[in-house]
């Protein structure tokens, strides 16, 4: 690549410097993040593939590293198969926090990103207070969130007067979770929303009202609009993180009633039941499930993705 | 309406003395409601895990907002775990090492894609960004038997390694949106003055980008402390548990207690260092979450 890139004929050199060629030192420069990158993240989902495509049964792994090829074997059991229940239900788990979560943080960091840039007193502070829970750690929110809905410790059946083990029963367990990755992310939204926000000119607002149109209006027709680039970005973020959550399921329940995420029941499957091939698989599943999505926002929003990585 | 308040400061000043009600904005009173919501959202959470970590004995009963008799016991006692202190000490070795691997190496990449002639950039610069969306599970997997295989499993560079795949896409991702903004005449100046395009990232782009390094250092670092999923699959013993890991497998007296007050001690422990972070940096690192997002 290299060769050819030096070797194009074509845009003449405007300056000529000393040292190496600059095609080529880009080439230099690049390729030590490349062949990282291909390292540490290709080389590993080639072979999660291949282990996908063999069988390991608890006793062969213990005693060798060989395996039986079991062709598509592992994908039709996850989904038509022995386990295509627990597949089923993560994906479905996994897409019920996601869209809720989501959502959720969308309009509470929407709603916070106009609260702070309406608020010209204290934003510094704001933003100081709104980082806390993006810096806390995943693990420590699921602790924190036990903490709060812990039946005796926590506030919230004291507040709500009511007496539930949220963590115990099964469309609460999903709700707290849900709610744990709100808190952590909504700021994250909201921050960069106000970004978004900030780079609105403010004479537009200021013709608007000339013009007589309300608050509601000037939201709608302005302040959204031109916000939809910030708004589609934090929304590909976001959802793409909530699809592969692990962290939450694993430290608030560890998966118990209907919490199980796609990337905890594939996790679970290789490490504590050793079924090499068969968790690959629901790795690999998982994988192509983000893969769709996020194909699917860049089909919707290609143009603001081109804008990301061009000048 | 904050140009127009910059803009016209004196006046501003005047209006409000005078009390008259212009077209001058006045905070309302259902923003002040806004704000406190908001900090209420966002701090009383944490709040309650101080609460719980400064309970003890019958107080852990309880659901009272202050504690009755406050104890610093869960402190000492997480201190006392040779476990815990293990663990911080993997999880400082392993973020600050991820985070210099990713800087040095990522700020080459990201020089070369912002500045240099190169065929296939904005191909290489989406590729870089769609792995910061790969599900880290696709790659826990495979190395669980690859890092056995390799014999680096339970190992801090176990850890070092993998991490990368999102310390560098991110360290590209951010410098690039940093070395674009430097002002190009300051390079034009050091080539012509004979230097090399190595040298000019060296000793004019580099400097100049400090601000923007060390935003992606703290936001790497950030990412590497925070991170759960491998380093519960690529570790079993304390020798190479990070925090993380650590406090979600504390256990209390007895198998089937959630040490809730020992957890939250150390939660409250480990989250020290990361709201130090955002208190003394909270600019850049909006700066850096916000890099290349907001792009009309």
């Amino acid at each position: 690549m290299s060769d050819t890139a030096t070797l194009r004929a074509g845009t003449p050199q405007k300056r000529r410097s000393r040292g190496i060629p600059e095609r080529r030192l880009a080439v230099y420069m690049v390729a030590p993040s490349v062949a990282l990158i291909a390292l540490v993240a290709l080389w590993p989902i080639i072979y999660a593939i291949w282990l996908s495509l063999h069988e390991y049964s608890l006793r062969q792994a213990g005693l060798s590293r060989w395996a039986e090829p079991a062709g598509l074997g592992n994908y039709t059991d996850a989904l038509w198969g022995d386990e295509s229940a627990d597949f089923w239900s993560a994906t479905r788990v996994t897409f019920i926090f996601t869209i809720a979560s989501v959502i959720l943080e969308t309009i509470i960091g929407l709603a916070m990103a106009l609260a702070m840039h309406s608020a010209f007193k204290g934003q510094g502070l704001l933003r100081t207070v709104v980082l806390v829970p993006w810096a806390v750690l995943t693990v420590v929110t699921a602790i924190m969130w036990r903490t709060i809905f812990d039946p005796n410790l926590g506030f919230v059946n004291s507040l709500l007067g009511t007496n539930t083990v949220w963590l115990g029963e099964e469309p609460q367990a999903l709700m707290v979770m849900i709610f744990a990755d709100v808190w952590k992310t909504a700021p994250f939204m909201a921050l960069l929303l106000l970004a978004g926000l900030q780079v609105i000119p403010g004479e537009i607002y200021e013709a608007a009202k000339v013009d007589g149109a309300n608050m509601w209006q000037r939201f709608r027709k302005i302040t959204l609009p031109l916000l939809m680039p910030a708004l589609l970005v934090a929304l590909i973020f976001r959802t793409l993180d909530a699809l592969r959550a692990f962290d939450l399921p694993k430290v608030l329940t560890n998966g118990a009633n209907d919490t199980t995420t796609l990337s905890l029941l594939a996790q679970r499957t290789f490490q504590e039941n050793r079924l090499y091939g068969e968790g690959s698989a629901l790795s690999i599943l998982t994988f192509i499930i983000v893969m769709i999505v996020s194909f699917g926002y860049i089909r919707l929003v290609g143009g603001n993705i081109r804008g990301m990585t061009e000048e | 309406m904050e140009a127009a308040s910059v803009s016209q400061p004196t006046q501003a000043k005047r209006r409000k003395k005078s009390g008259a009600v212009g077209s001058e904005p006045r905070t309302p009173w259902w923003l002040w409601l806004a704000v406190a919501a908001i900090v209420i959202f966002c701090l009383l959470p944490f709040y309650w895990l101080i609460n719980i970590s400064l309970k003890t004995g019958a107080d852990l009963s309880g659901s009272d907002i202050v504690p009755p008799s406050p104890s610093f016991d869960n402190y000492t006692s997480i201190f006392e775990n040779a476990n815990f202190t293990k663990a911080l000490r993997n999880s400082a070795i392993v973020s600050l090492v991820t985070t210099l691997l990713g800087i040095v190496v990522g700020s080459f990449a990201a020089y070369a894609l912002a500045r240099l002639q190169m065929r296939g950039k904005g191909i290489l610069l989406a590729i870089v960004l769609s792995i910061t969306t790969f599900p880290q599970i696709a790659i826990a997997a495979p190395l669980f038997r690859l890092w056995a295989d390799v014999g680096i499993y339970d190992t801090l560079i176990g850890l070092v390694i993998p991490y990368l795949t999102f310390a560098l896409p991110l360290s590209i991702y951010i410098l690039v949106s940093f070395f674009r903004e430097i002002p190009k005449d300051l390079e034009e100046a050091a080539l012509v003055d004979g230097a090399t395009h190595f040298e000019a990232f060296r000793k004019v782009v580099v400097p100049l980008a400090a601000p923007g390094l060390a935003t992606t250092a703290i936001l790497t670092f950030i990412a590497a402390w925070n991170e759960f999923l491998l380093a519960t699959t690529l570790t079993s013993s304390p020798s190479a548990r990070t925090t993380p890991v650590a406090i979600s497998q504390f256990t209390g007296s007895s198998q089937f207690e959630v040490p809730l007050g020992t957890q939250s001690a150390a939660s409250v422990v480990i989250s020290i260092p990361l709201i130090i972070l955002v208190l003394l940096f909270q600019k850049r690192i909006v700066a850096g979450l916000t890099a290349g997002a907001v792009k009309g």
